[in-house]
């Protein structure tokens, strides 16, 4: 069997497994930091298929700000979970056929790895060599499939292997507006948090005191 | 605030090498992997570190709300700065290659290294503000 495979499948138990703790753990400390686990064993999974962009994102996002929020809240909250009711029967029979339903669709996904897999073979081979020109002629914009670009240093969109890292190339220049808007969303998640706690007006605060 | 002088000794250590990391993440984010998003995070997370070791109060003397607020701004207004110059050079929205006609290539370099600044900024503010919130520091 092949090794990374191998690997790849124990990281893959140990996560799930981590998962599974945090959910049944009375105890929300240890619930945090399975949680922390769980995401480090992730990254370490993304740096093992080579998503060395997300596994650095999950590593800092996953394992670090979300751990240390988590733990934040809980020193306000305290950290015994209370004993809590029965579970519920129909949620537990939405949640199984949902599952079912989401792993009856990844049957009609590419095989794992597959290097005929459309998602290879449609535009990737052009983002790789950074030579699609990123603002297509009028005429060819809503072609269905990219024609192939001028090659050369002075073609139009060519990098010249100034940004070899091709997810921020993608990320930053031809996905552009895509970025931008994930940096409005997030903008405007700390706008909404500085508007809604925001220290309340001395009166007002008099006023919900009586 | 930790009392243990280990604790705050050492983190007090960690944190000029998490902030270089995070600078490096930045400015590398075209060549290795990474970029703003990470960099940003990188960044919050040294001065989270901070404010665990010495006090939400330190650390808001170091970076006081109105920064924090401004940065978080002034990265979406980089971004989309960035586009409106490529406009007023005769681009598209964000078509670096316009930012410098006679280097295409160093010019989306260039818009790139910009944008991805831009989205760095916002990030650490916004982390920082959410961590701030939850702390329970009133400014």
């Amino acid at each position: 069997m092949d090794p990374v495979l191998l690997l790849d499948v124990i990281l893959l138990l140990l996560a799930v497994a981590a998962a599974f703790t945090a959910i049944t753990l009375r105890n929300l400390l240890g619930s945090v930091m399975m949680m922390g686990i769980y995401s480090l064993l992730l990254a370490v999974i993304w740096a093992d298929l080579f998503a060395m962009d997300v596994s650095i994102t999950e590593a800092s996002i996953g394992a670090g700000a979300s751990t240390i929020l988590l733990l934040m809240a809980l020193t306000r909250t305290g950290t015994r979970e209370r004993k809590s009711g029965d579970h519920s029967l129909p949620a537990l029979i939405v949640v199984v056929l949902t599952g079912l339903v989401l792993i009856q669709g990844t049957s009609e996904l590419p095989r794992f790895g597959d290097p005929e897999a459309p998602a290879h073979r449609h535009v990737a081979p052009q983002y790789l060599a950074q030579q699609v020109p990123k603002v297509a002629p009028p005429s060819e914009a809503m072609g269905p499939a990219p024609q192939p670009a001028p090659v050369g240093e002075d073609a139009p969109g060519n990098f010249g292997h100034h940004v070899p890292n091709t997810v921020t190339a993608v990320l930053a220049a031809y996905r552009g507006y895509d970025t931008m808007f994930e940096t409005v969303v997030i903008f405007s998640a700390g706008m909404c948090l500085l508007l809604l706690l925001r220290p309340l007006p001395r009166k007002q605060e008099e006023s919900i005191d009586e | 605030m930790s009392e243990s002088v280990v604790l705050r000794t050492i983190g007090g250590m960690l944190i000029p090498y998490i902030l270089v990391y995070g600078l490096y993440v930045q400015m590398h984010g075209e060549i290795g992997p990474g970029g703003g998003f990470q960099a940003g995070v990188l960044v919050a997370a040294a001065f989270i570190l901070h404010s665990l070791l010495f006090g939400p109060t330190g650390t808001m003397r170091l970076l006081p709300r109105w920064f924090i607020d401004l940065s978080m701004s002034l990265g979406v207004l980089l971004y989309i700065g960035t586009g409106v110059v490529c406009l007023l050079q005769g681009g598209y929205f964000l078509e670096y290659s316009v930012l410098d006609r006679t280097d295409p290539a160093a010019a989306e370099a260039l818009g790139i290294t910009l944008v991805e600044a831009g989205v760095g900024l916002t990030v650490a503010s916004v982390i920082l503000t959410i961590v701030r919130k939850v702390q329970g520091v009133s400014p």
